[in-house]
């Protein structure tokens, strides 16, 4: 690790718990390299993690940390936000994390539009608790849970956020390290609620019982089915069965949760007052 | 440091106290500047080759890769 890096991790904590060719340090150093960028400094910066692989990875950052209860990450989140809006606040989540046990959270969170930048592992699979198919394992991909195939459809995450109100909203892929740096830094930056589905690897739990079985497969997987936003607006539904859509989908200004909080509490500051 | 003592060192670092021998860095550099050895850890085999592009460092999940100096260097 480069020294610059290395002033952002608790170093004492590594070698980390992730198994070889997982791609969650890949996109957790991304998420450092655009922290790194921006200047920020630890201090005022907060992560925020629920349960699963992903989830371990605020442990190994030396900030302000907070590994919280399955699924609940992002509500841990809007409490530190809310008490302290000056703070930088980030959410790691994984796809099981965010979409299933925390789904019901993760949309509220975009509709308030609260200033968090969520982060969301997607390795298709919930890997710490032994391959069982989340709502974004692949439709027909085999988990410990579906030995004949999925039979589910997979949540478009990035729909739903966008739908549901987020200001900032990209895919990107572990493979493609250099662009999912900068999604996570304008996300960053964005004042709003903004989520990053980064697309990451689980040799062990998804791609070996999907004839993908290193992290290079995986990578080369990703390479190989993620097609830009600018080209899938031009393809069918049918040829884009299978692929990977990166890009930005939403960047767009609106008022962040914690302004209008800030304001309604002064227009009402006289009526506090005389109670 | 001028390109005289770059080209004096090794471009690329492995810490193998942190390498998981994944294979990435190897597969993934354009320039086949990694090898892996008997234990499939990364090697620097071929470092007159690298040209600093630094995708084995920002591909690697173990933070175990350092590029040194800047890209065409």
């Amino acid at each position: 690790m480069n020294d610059k890096l290395k002033a952002y991790f608790r170093t004492d904590h590594l070698p980390h718990i992730w198994c070889p060719g997982c791609g969650n340090g890949i996109v957790t150093a991304a998420i450092v390299r655009a922290i790194d960028d921006l200047g920020w400094s630890k201090d005022d910066t907060v992560f925020v993690s629920g349960i699963g692989c992903s989830s371990r990875a605020p442990g190994y950052l030396d900030f302000n940390t907070l590994h919280t209860t399955h699924g609940r990450a992002l509500v841990f989140a809007t409490g530190v936000k809310v008490a302290r809006p000056d703070l930088n606040v980030i959410v790691i989540t994984g796809d099981g994390d965010a979409s299933a046990i925390g789904g019901n959270h993760l949309i509220h969170a975009a509709r308030r539009n609260i200033d968090i930048t969520t982060i969301c592992f997607n390795n298709n699979i919930y890997g710490m608790t032994g391959g069982q198919y989340s709502p974004l394992s692949p439709t027909d991909s085999f988990a410990s849970t579906a030995p004949y195939g999925n039979a589910d459809r997979t949540f478009d995450l990035c729909r739903l956020v966008e739908a549901a109100g987020a200001s900032y909203v990209a895919r990107g892929t572990t493979y493609h390290v250099t662009p999912l740096t900068n999604m996570i830094r304008r996300g960053l930056e964005k004042k709003g609620f903004s989520f990053v589905e980064a697309m990451t690897a689980c040799p062990v739990y998804f791609g070996r019982r999907n004839k993908l079985p290193t992290g290079v497969d995986l990578l080369n997987w990703q390479r190989d089915n993620a097609v830009p936003v600018s080209r899938a607006a031009k393809m069918e539904p049918e040829e884009l069965a299978g692929k990977i859509v990166i890009g930005t989908f939403l960047d767009v200004e609106m008022p962040e949760y914690t302004e209008t909080y800030e304001r309604l509490l002064k227009e009402h500051a006289a009526d506090r007052s005389g109670e | 440091m001028s390109s005289k003592e770059l080209s004096a060192e090794t471009p690329v670092r492995i810490d193998r106290s942190l390498c998981k021998a994944c294979g990435i860095c190897i597969a993934f550099c354009p320039k086949q500047v990694l090898e892996a050895d008997e234990g499939a850890i990364a090697v620097v085999a071929h470092p007159e080759e690298c040209i600093r592009c630094r995708m084995c460092e920002l591909r690697c999940p173990d933070f175990a890769v350092t590029v040194r100096g800047d890209r065409g260097g």
